[in-house]
């Protein structure tokens, strides 16, 4: 679409990883590694995005994603601009597409996006020129958060490739489970999915992977549980009965735990009800890696605003002789 | 003897022994530079300056029985020119063991050319601290600077003409140690 698109290995937007390659999710990880020193430095800084704007674009309520996203960013000296949909012209009833080409008007080089409506970042990103990263669309995706996943079992599996990893709970309404399930796959793992049927989607069998009714079946096969939010309101809608039958049917425990005859690595992309689908002593305990996330998805989103912020070929026509 | 020929002919610059050679002498002369090994620091720049400083270190720790601390440096993310190269380079691991401030530092690379990788590294140890001074180790110093940077120790100078490269290669990345003077491919 644009001079972005030739210069980037990734293409101009990251929207999802059910279209990206298993070499594109493979960069994105690799390119993390060198990334999580960075933010262990005393000057938490490097200069390369000096001179870039980036815009996060707010539309659904989010504080740690919106964190993070800001850390990368300052971390590599870009300029950022929050905008939030209350308190903005988002609020007057102006359009996705207006509230962005009023900011691409003010030359901004990056819009990180989260929205209520999937699709919203794909929509975003064929209408402007500057790179669109998808901070979370619906129920559709976060990729940011699968890859974040992703480098956190590969840290601690020291490869993805035949590892068993069960997503466990609301995965209806869960884009960062569509974003696992698609990572995962691409990369070679083994997916399960465990939850209320009435949390499933109707297409689960044609997602490729396992699925079980049993909490304790998916504890029997896992190597990993990547535990989803339970969102409150599901109760209120009708999903489930009440959030402690919840607990007592789905939620994992220590005990639940202890008969494995292995440790499981304990995921949760947060924020945590305890004691609902998770019980304090497994978010706490020696297994989980929470916090682990928490580090890596700075890494992951400076690795993804690198290899996405292109260089432009104009430039390097007029600069070209110049050698390192 | 090796046989006479004119400076900037294609091949050959250093074989495996006089590579050897020339990183004894640097050895030696990093090790006078600092007036011995206290406070030094030797940082290679990723790639083949890694490997090259981590044989300077082997060769100071024979000589003068103190193993020197040593840091590796990727400066991909403080080049000049990332806002006209593509795709985007990768970016390899930077990784300083101690405390900078106040140290002595000697930055190792393997070929000298423009400056340009010497001042992005001088920029990200800049973000580690505050070094006592900081001097510049290379291999190879082929000339063609475009930034006001001067080597404190060289292995040796090659006159490069127009159209010709240097490349270092080196046994733990390319299974042998050789500098060679190459032809570009494509060059006018």
């Amino acid at each position: 679409m644009t001079s972005n698109a030739a210069a980037s290995a990734l293409g101009k937007d990251l929207l999802g990883l059910e279209h990206l390659s298993r070499e594109q999710i493979q960069l994105i990880l690799d390119t993390a590694e060198p990334f999580k020193e960075i933010s262990e430095r005393a000057i938490k800084k490097v200069p390369t995005l000096r001179g870039a704007t980036i815009v996060n674009l707010f539309f659904e309520a989010s504080t740690r994603t919106r964190i993070s996203f800001e850390f990368a960013e300052k971390r590599l000296s870009a300029d950022t601009v929050n905008v939030a949909a209350s308190g903005s012209s988002v609020s007057k009833g102006e359009t996705l597409v207006d509230t962005a080409r009023n900011l691409e008007a003010m030359r901004i080089d990056m819009v990180v996006i989260r929205h209520g409506a999937s699709g919203a970042a794909h929509f975003l990103a064929e209408r402007i020129e500057s790179n669109v990263i998808n901070a979370g669309d619906g129920t559709h995706e976060h990729p940011t958060q699968g890859l974040l996943d992703l480098l956190t079992l590969r840290d601690h599996f020291k490869r993805l490739d035949g590892i068993k990893v069960c997503i466990v709970g609301d995965v209806l309404h869960s884009r960062v489970a569509r974003s696992n399930v698609f990572g995962l796959r691409k990369m070679g793992a083994q997916v399960g999915v465990c939850g209320p049927r009435s949390l499933l989607p109707n297409a689960v069998d044609e997602w490729g992977v396992e699925v079980f009714d049993r909490i304790e079946e998916a504890i029997e096969w896992a190597d990993a549980l990547n535990i989803l939010r339970l969102q409150l309101e599901r109760m209120q809608l009708g999903y489930i009965p009440s959030l402690r039958e919840y607990n007592r049917v789905f939620g994992v425990t220590r005990e639940r735990l202890d008969r494995a005859k292995r440790d499981i690595l304990i995921l949760h992309p947060g924020p945590m009800n305890r004691g609902v689908e998770i019980d304090s002593d497994v978010a706490d305990g020696p297994f989980s890696v929470i916090l682990d996330q928490v580090t890596n998805g700075v890494a992951v989103r400076m690795a993804v605003l690198y290899l996405l912020s292109g260089g432009k070929p104009e430039l390097a026509e007029r600069a070209k002789g110049g050698g390192a | 003897m090796t046989p006479p020929r004119s400076s900037n002919d294609p091949g050959t610059v250093l074989d495996a022994k006089a590579l050897a050679r020339t990183l004894r002498r640097m050895a030696d002369e990093i090790v006078e530079l600092n007036e011995g090994t206290d406070d030094l620091v030797i940082v290679g720049i990723q790639r083949r300056g890694v490997q090259i400083a981590e044989r300077l270190v082997r060769l100071i720790a024979e000589r003068e029985k103190v193993q020197v601390p040593q840091g590796a440096l990727d400066i991909t993310l403080y080049r000049d020119d990332l806002q006209t190269v593509g795709p985007r380079p990768v970016v390899g691991p930077t990784n300083i063991p101690v405390d900078i401030a106040g140290k002595h530092i000697v930055i190792v690379d393997d070929v000298l050319y423009t400056g340009r990788t010497v001042r992005a590294a001088l920029d990200e140890l800049a973000d580690f601290g505050r070094p006592k001074r900081i001097g510049l180790a290379v291999v190879v110093d082929r000339g063609g600077r475009e930034l006001p940077i001067a080597p404190d120790v060289v292995g040796k100078t090659v006159e490069v003409a127009r159209g010709q490269r240097v490349d270092l290669f080196i046994e733990e990345l390319d299974g042998r140690d050789e500098v060679v003077l190459a032809t570009v491919e494509g060059a006018k």
